[in-house]
C-alpha cells in the first residue's frame, strides 16, 4: 500500500514537473497550480483521500503526501520567478523608445539682438553702481539742445539731422537728453547710463532713421580724463572679451570738452586693415569726453566743485562688430531667421 | 575739407610719409576720413607735340599724327579723338607705358596703319571720371617732360572730417598752421604783396548793418581780358581740393578761400547799379541766386545790394545778375567778414549750404580780409590781367570779434587731465598754437589768436593742451567713487523679467520703428490722433505710433511673405498718445501669435493658436505681480479686433490693456491669410507688485468636490467664478475650472461647465456635513443668480 502510494506520488511529482516546465506564461502556470494544488486539484485530492486511510497508515501517508505537495509547490514557485522576471522584461523591452526623438512641447525664443547688447552693457557698467535711467523719446529742443550746449545757430545741428514735429519739439536725436532730466533732479554723485531709441533723418545702406544709444554719465568731486580712458578701455575690452588696443582721438562734442572719440582695433582683421574698418586697422565705437562747464551751469552744478564725464555709442554698430551681422537694416527688418539666430 | 597734399606741403613739409601726416592729423583731431592718389597709377607717358595730322586712309574717324615726343625722331600715333589739332600738346603714352586699368601699351596697327603709342585723355590717365576729348596742356609744356613729374601727379588728396568748432583749419594756411605745431615743423606762409591802385577807380559803398559785417572790403578791377584761362596748376590745385574749374575769377577767388580760409565774391562791376549797400533785407525782395533758384529771403537775412535790389546773400551765395561771365571786363572783389550768427541757420533755411556759410558760420579770421584781398589781386593781375583799383574798406571795429583773456589755472589743468603738465610744456603748446601768455598767479592769462572762434574758457585752453600733448600720452586711472548702494524696490518688475517669460515661452522679440504708416494705424483705431513728423522719411513713416500693435502686424506679414507661418512676437516700447492736446509717452509691451501653437513635432497633434493661448501667456505676464486675481478680462470691442474676441484689461478698474484676435477685416487689408491674436498692456502695472507675505500651510487634510452644472451659454466663467466665491465661507481654498461643453446632448442655449471645489480649514478636519452645507449655499446662489442646475 505505502509503496503504491509513493509510486503514485511520484508519478504525479513527475506529471507535474512536465507541466510546470511547459507552462509558458504565468496563466498557464496558474492553470498548472490549480490543477495540482486548487481546491479540486490531484494533490489536494490524496490529502482529502488521507481520511479513508487506516488510522495507523494516515501519519506515514500524509508526510509523504505533504513532502510531495511542499515539492510542487516549490516548483511552481520556482516557475513563477522565472516567468515573472520573464515577463518583466517583456514589458520593459516593450515599452523602449527612441531617445533620438525630439523632445516636446514649445522651443524658447529669443531677445532681439539690440536688446541682447543693451543688456550686456548695462550689466558691465551696473557692477560700477551705473543705474538705468530713461527719458523720452520727443523730447524738447531745451533737453536735445540748447541745455546740451548746442544753441540755436550752433553748425552741430545741421549735423544732427533732426525730425521735428514743430519749431520746438523734436525726436531725440541722441540720449545725451537723459543725463540733462538726470542732474536737473538730482545733485552729484551720479552714475547713469541711458539705454534708448535715437532718431536721425536719414536712410541708407549704413543708416536707418532710427536706432540705439547708450549714454554714461559720471560726476562726482574728483573724476578725470584719465579716468574716462581707463573706465571705456576696461568696458571695451570686457565687451568683446579681447585684449583689444584702443586709442583715443580728440574730436568735438558741444557737450562735453576735453572730447574724444574712441577707436578699437579692428575686430575683425585684428588691426590688419579690412573692409569694415576701411583698412585703417581701427573701428570708431564711441565718443564721449568730460562734461562742459556750460552743462553744468545749466543744471545747477558747481563746476568748480564737481567733475564729470559723459559717453556715448551706437548699439548696433557694437551689436554688428560684437556678432559679425553685416547689414545696419536687418535689425529692423525682423525677419524671424534673423532673430532667430539670437537665442 | 579736401585739399592736394603737395599743395599742403608748399606751406608746412615735415620729414614724414603720407601714411604718418595723416595719422598725426587724425591723432590731433583733425580727423583724416580718406586719402586718395590724385590720378590713376600709370608709367612713361610724356609731353608730346602734334606736328602734323593725315586723315587715315581706311577710317573716317580715325587720324593718322606725326607728334614730337622730345626723341630723336617723332611718333606715328593713330588717334581717334576729335580735339585732335595741329600744334596741340598732349599727353602721349609711349610704348610700354602701363595706363591705369592695367592697359599696356604697344606697337599696333590701326585699320592697317602702324601706330606707336597713345594720345591721351583726363579720363584715360585717371585724372578725372569722363573726358570728351584729348587733355589740352598749355603751350609751354615742356615736350619730353614726364606728365607726371610735370603736373606733380604723385600726390594725394587728403579729406578731413573736420569737427564744426575747427573753422580755423578750412583752408591749406590754417591745416599747415596745425602740422606746424603737431609736427614740430616751420610753416612759410606765402608772402602776400599790397598791390598799389593802379587806376583811382571805385565803387560806392556803404554798410549799413555794421554790426553783422564788422569789416567789408573790396576794390575794383578793370580791363580784364575776357578770353583769359585758368592756368593749368591752379586747375589742379582746384580740382585734387574737389573743386570745378568755373573760369579764371571764380577759380582765383575759390583758390584763395581754400588757401587761407576767407570766402571771397566777385560781381561784375557793369551790371551793378548805383552802389553797393551791406544790408538787411526788407520785405518784399527777392534775389535770384547763382544756382538759378529765385528766392524771398526772409526779413534781416544780410544781403549785398545794389541800387535795384539784393546781389548776393551775404556769406553764402552771389546772384545772377551781377555775375561774372565770359563778357565782363570789370569786377568788383569783396572781401568781408561776416558775423557767423547772421550767415548760421540762414543757409540751411534755404536750403543752402556752400563753401562760403560753411566757413562763416564757424568763423572766419576776421583779421584776414585785406591778406585775402591783396592775395586775389595778384593772382587776378597775373592771369586776366587788367588795373586794380584802391581797396576800399569799411570796419566798424567795435563789432569786430575780440577774443578774451581766458585766466588758465596750473591746479585745474591737473584736475581736468588727471596729471600735471610741466608749465614750460603748456606755455610751449599755447605758444606754437599763437596764443599770447602772461604770468598770472595761479598759472596763466591768455590771449587766443583771432582765428580761433573756439577759445572761450578756460577748459578750451586745457583741450588744446591734451590734445597737443597727445590723448594716448596722457595716463590712465579707474574712478575712485563712493560706494553707495541704490534702492532696489521689489514691488516693481523688470521689464527684463517680462521679456524673460516671454522668450522662455517661444516668443521673438522684435524692435519695429517708432513711426508707422497713417493709413495702418487710422484702421487700428480711427479714434487716434497721432503725431504727425513735419519732416518725414516717406510718408509710410510719417506719424508716430499709438500703439505697438501696427509694427507687430507689419513683421508678421513680412514674416508670413518668406514662408514663415509660425510667428510670435513681442515687442517693448513707447507709444505716443494724445489726449486734449496732452501727450503721454506711455512704455508699453505688446504680443502677437499666429500658426500652429507649437513647431511642428511628432508627438503633438498640430493645432492652430488661439485667443487662449495668448492670453494663457499674458497671464504669466501678470502672475509676475503677485496680484493676478486683481486684473479683470471684459469683453468688449476694439476697431483692431474681432468683436466675438477681444477683451479690455483693467486692474482695480484702471484700463491697463487689450487683447484679442485681429479683425478679419484689417487681416485682409494688411494681407494676413491666418488668424492672428495681439495683446498690448501698459508697462506701468507692472510698478506695483505683491512683496510676497506668508500665510502658514493648513496641517488638515483639503477635500475636493466637483460640479457639472448647466447654464445659459450667455454666462461667463468670471461671473460663474464670482457668485461661487461670494457664497463660500473661508474654507473654500480654491475655484478651479476644468471643464467647458456646448453642442450635442444639451440644449442649444446652454453649455456645460465643470469645476472642482477645494475646501481647507487652518486648525480643523473638516466633515462631510460641513462641505455639503457649503455646497448647498453655493448651489443654491447658483441656481437662483444664474439659473444653473446641476448636470445629471
Amino acid at each position: 500500500m505505502q509503496n503504491d502510494l509513493q509510486q503514485q506520488l511520484d508519478e504525479l511529482v513527475q506529471q507535474a514537473a512536465e507541466a510546470v516546465r511547459d507552462a509558458e506564461d504565468l496563466a498557464q502556470l496558474d492553470q498548472v497550480r490549480v490543477r495540482y494544488l486548487g481546491k479540486k486539484g490531484e494533490v489536494t485530492a490524496q490529502m482529502q483521500s488521507l481520511g479513508k486511510l487506516p488510522h495507523e497508515e494516515r501519519r506515514e501517508a500524509g508526510k509523504v503526501i505533504n513532502t510531495t505537495k511542499q515539492s510542487v509547490q516549490q516548483m511552481i514557485e520556482g516557475r513563477h520567478k522565472i516567468l515573472q522576471q520573464a515577463a518583466l522584461e517583456a514589458k520593459l523591452n516593450a515599452e523602449a523608445i527612441d531617445v533620438t526623438l525630439p523632445g516636446r512641447g514649445q522651443q524658447t525664443g529669443g531677445l532681439h539682438p539690440v536688446t541682447r547688447t543693451l543688456q550686456r552693457i548695462e550689466s558691465l557698467f551696473s557692477q560700477l553702481g551705473f543705474e538705468v535711467a530713461e527719458g523720452p523719446e520727443i523730447e524738447d529742443d531745451y533737453h536735445n539742445f540748447e541745455a546740451l550746449n548746442i544753441p540755436e545757430s550752433h553748425p552741430a545741428r545741421a549735423m544732427h539731422d533732426t525730425f521735428y514735429f514743430d519749431e520746438h519739439t523734436v525726436l531725440r536725436t541722441h540720449t545725451s537728453p537723459v543725463q540733462i532730466r538726470v542732474m536737473q533732479e538730482r545733485q552729484p554723485p551720479l552714475r547713469i547710463i541711458a539705454p534708448g531709441r535715437v532718431y536721425r533723418c536719414d536712410s541708407d545702406l549704413t543708416h536707418t532713421p532710427m536706432f540705439h544709444q547708450i549714454e554714461g554719465l559720471l560726476v562726482d568731486e574728483n573724476v578725470t580724463f584719465a579716468d574716462l580712458k581707463g573706465i571705456l578701455d576696461d568696458f571695451l575690452r570686457n565687451f568683446f572679451e579681447q585684449d583689444l588696443k584702443v586709442r583715443f582721438r580728440p574730436s568735438y562734442f558741444p557737450f562735453t570738452e576735453p572730447s574724444a572719440e574712441a577707436d578699437i582695433e579692428c575686430v575683425m582683421c585684428a588691426g590688419k586693415g579690412c573692409r569694415v574698418c576701411s583698412h585703417t586697422g581701427w573701428l570708431e565705437v564711441l565718443g564721449c569726453g568730460m562734461v562742459h562747464p556750460k552743462v553744468f551751469d545749466h543744471v545747477d552744478i558747481d563746476n568748480e566743485k564737481y567733475t564729470g564725464f559723459a559717453f556715448g555709442m551706437g548699439v548696433e554698430r557694437l551689436a554688428m562688430l560684437r556678432y559679425g551681422v553685416n547689414d545696419l537694416r536687418l535689425f529692423f527688418e525682423n525677419d524671424l531667421r534673423f532673430l532667430r539666430q539670437f537665442r | 575739407m579736401k585739399f592736394s597734399e603737395h599743395w599742403l606741403r608748399e606751406w608746412a613739409n615735415p620729414d614724414i610719409s603720407t601714411d604718418e601726416l595723416a595719422q598725426l592729423l587724425t591723432l590731433a583731431g583733425l580727423e583724416v576720413e580718406a586719402v586718395e592718389p590724385v590720378a590713376g597709377e600709370f608709367t612713361d607717358t610724356v609731353v608730346g607735340q602734334v606736328t602734323a595730322i593725315e586723315p587715315h586712309p581706311d577710317a573716317d574717324k580715325l587720324k593718322v599724327c606725326v607728334v614730337d615726343v622730345g626723341q630723336d625722331e617723332p611718333l606715328q600715333i593713330v588717334c581717334g579723338a576729335s580735339n585732335v589739332a595741329v600744334g596741340m600738346r598732349v599727353p602721349v603714352a609711349l610704348v610700354g607705358a602701363r595706363l591705369p586699368g592695367g592697359m599696356k601699351i604697344k606697337k599696333a596697327k590701326l585699320r592697317g596703319v602702324p601706330s606707336f603709342g597713345m594720345l591721351c585723355s583726363e579720363a584715360e590717365l585717371g585724372l578725372a571720371e569722363n573726358a570728351d576729348g584729348l587733355m589740352a596742356l598749355p603751350a609751354d609744356a615742356p615736350v619730353g617732360t614726364d606728365i607726371r613729374k610735370y603736373l606733380h601727379l604723385n600726390d594725394n588728396t587728403l579729406e578731413l572730417g573736420l569737427t564744426p568748432n575747427r573753422g580755423d583749419c578750412l583752408s591749406i594756411a590754417g591745416v599747415a598752421r596745425e602740422v606746424g605745431v603737431v609736427a614740430r615743423t616751420e610753416v612759410t606762409a606765402k608772402i602776400v604783396p599790397e598791390i598799389e591802385a593802379a587806376v583811382d577807380t571805385s565803387f560806392p559803398l556803404q554798410v549799413e548793418a555794421g554790426e553783422d559785417c564788422p569789416r567789408y572790403a573790396g576794390r575794383v578791377i578793370e580791363g580784364i581780358d575776357p578770353a583769359a584761362v585758368t592756368p593749368l596748376w591752379m586747375q589742379e590745385a582746384l580740382r585734387r581740393s574737389g573743386l570745378r574749374s568755373l573760369g579764371p575769377v571764380v577759380d582765383v577767388t575759390n583758390f584763395v578761400l581754400l588757401e587761407l580760409g576767407q570766402p571771397m565774391h566777385a560781381f561784375d562791376l557793369d551790371r551793378l547799379d548805383g552802389g553797393l549797400s551791406v544790408r538787411h533785407v526788407t520785405a518784399g525782395e527777392k534775389i535770384t541766386l547763382l544756382d538759378g533758384q529765385e528766392i524771398s529771403p526772409e526779413v534781416g537775412t544780410l544781403v549785398i545790394a545794389d541800387g535795384r535790389g539784393p546781389q548776393a546773400l551775404a556769406g553764402i551765395m552771389g546772384g545772377q545778375d551781377s555775375a561774372v561771365g565770359d563778357e565782363t571786363r570789370n569786377i568788383f572783389l569783396e572781401s568781408a567778414f561776416f558775423n557767423p550768427l547772421c550767415v548760421a541757420g540762414r543757409a540751411r533755411s534755404h536750403g543752402l549750404h556752400t563753401d562760403s556759410s560753411h566757413r562763416f558760420e564757424r568763423g572766419v579770421d576776421p583779421q584776414l580780409q585785406r591778406k585775402a584781398l591783396e592775395r586775389a589781386t595778384e593772382l587776378l593781375l597775373k592771369i586776366v590781367g587788367g588795373q586794380a583799383g584802391p581797396v576800399v574798406e569799411v570796419v566798424h571795429a567795435e563789432h569786430l570779434p575780440q577774443r578774451p583773456v581766458i585766466l588758465l589755472r596750473r591746479q585745474r589743468i591737473r584736475r581736468i587731465l588727471g596729471t600735471q603738465v610741466e608749465d614750460t610744456e603748456v606755455e610751449d603748446i599755447l605758444r606754437r598754437l599763437g596764443m599770447t601768455l602772461t604770468a598770472a598767479e595761479a598759472g596763466w592769462d591768455v590771449l587766443p589768436p583771432s582765428f580761433r572762434f573756439d577759445m572761450e574758457i578756460e577748459v578750451d585752453l586745457i583741450e588744446e593742451i591734451a590734445r597737443i600733448h597727445g590723448y594716448e600720452s596722457l595716463p590712465s586711472s579707474r574712478p575712485q567713487a563712493s560706494a553707495i548702494m541704490q534702492p532696489q524696490p521689489e514691488g516693481r518688475v523688470p521689464v527684463m523679467r517680462l521679456q524673460q517669460i516671454l522668450v522662455d515661452r517661444g516668443y521673438q522679440e522684435a524692435i519695429t520703428y517708432s513711426f508707422v504708416e497713417p493709413g495702418l494705424l487710422k484702421a487700428l483705431d480711427p479714434q487716434a490722433n497721432p503725431v504727425r513728423l513735419s519732416n518725414p522719411i516717406s510718408e509710410d513713416m510719417s506719424v508716430m505710433r499709438t500703439s505697438l500693435w501696427p509694427g507687430l502686424i507689419k513683421t508678421l506679414a513680412y514674416n508670413l511673405n518668406r514662408q514663415q507661418s509660425r510667428v510670435r512676437l513681442f515687442e517693448t516700447g513707447l507709444r505716443f498718445v494724445r489726449q486734449d492736446n496732452e501727450l503721454s509717452q506711455e512704455r508699453c509691451i505688446a504680443g502677437l501669435i499666429s500658426g500652429p501653437l507649437y513647431p511642428e513635432q511628432w508627438g503633438e497633434p498640430t493645432r492652430s493658436v488661439d485667443f487662449y493661448d495668448l492670453k494663457g501667456d499674458l497671464e504669466a505676464l501678470l502672475a509676475t505681480t503677485g496680484e493676478l486675481d486683481d486684473f479683470r478680462f471684459e469683453s468688449e470691442s476694439h476697431s483692431a479686433l474681432h468683436p466675438g474676441q477681444s477683451a479690455r484689461l483693467l486692474r482695480d478698474g484702471q484700463d491697463v490693456g487689450w487683447i484679442g484676435a485681429i479683425h478679419p477685416a484689417i487681416e485682409k487689408e494688411v494681407g494676413i491669410n491666418q488668424r492672428a491674436f495681439v495683446f498690448e498692456l501698459r508697462l506701468s502695472c507692472f510698478d506695483q507688485a505683491a512683496v510676497p507675505h506668508f500665510a502658514p500651510v493648513s496641517r488638515y487634510p483639503a477635500i475636493r468636490r466637483d460640479l457639472a452644472l448647466l447654464i445659459d451659454r450667455e454666462i461667463t466663467a468670471a461671473e460663474l467664478e464670482e457668485v461661487v466665491r461670494e457664497n463660500a465661507d473661508p474654507t473654500l481654498k480654491n475655484f478651479h475650472l476644468f471643464d467647458v461643453y456646448k453642442g450635442e446632448g444639451i440644449d442649444s442655449g446652454r453649455k456645460s461647465i465643470a469645476f472642482g471645489l477645494t475646501f481647507q480649514d487652518q486648525s480643523r478636519t473638516l466633515e462631510d456635513g460641513d462641505i455639503d452645507r457649503a455646497l448647498s449655499r453655493i448651489l443654491s446662489a447658483l441656481t437662483g443668480k444664474l439659473g444653473a442646475t446641476l448636470r445629471e
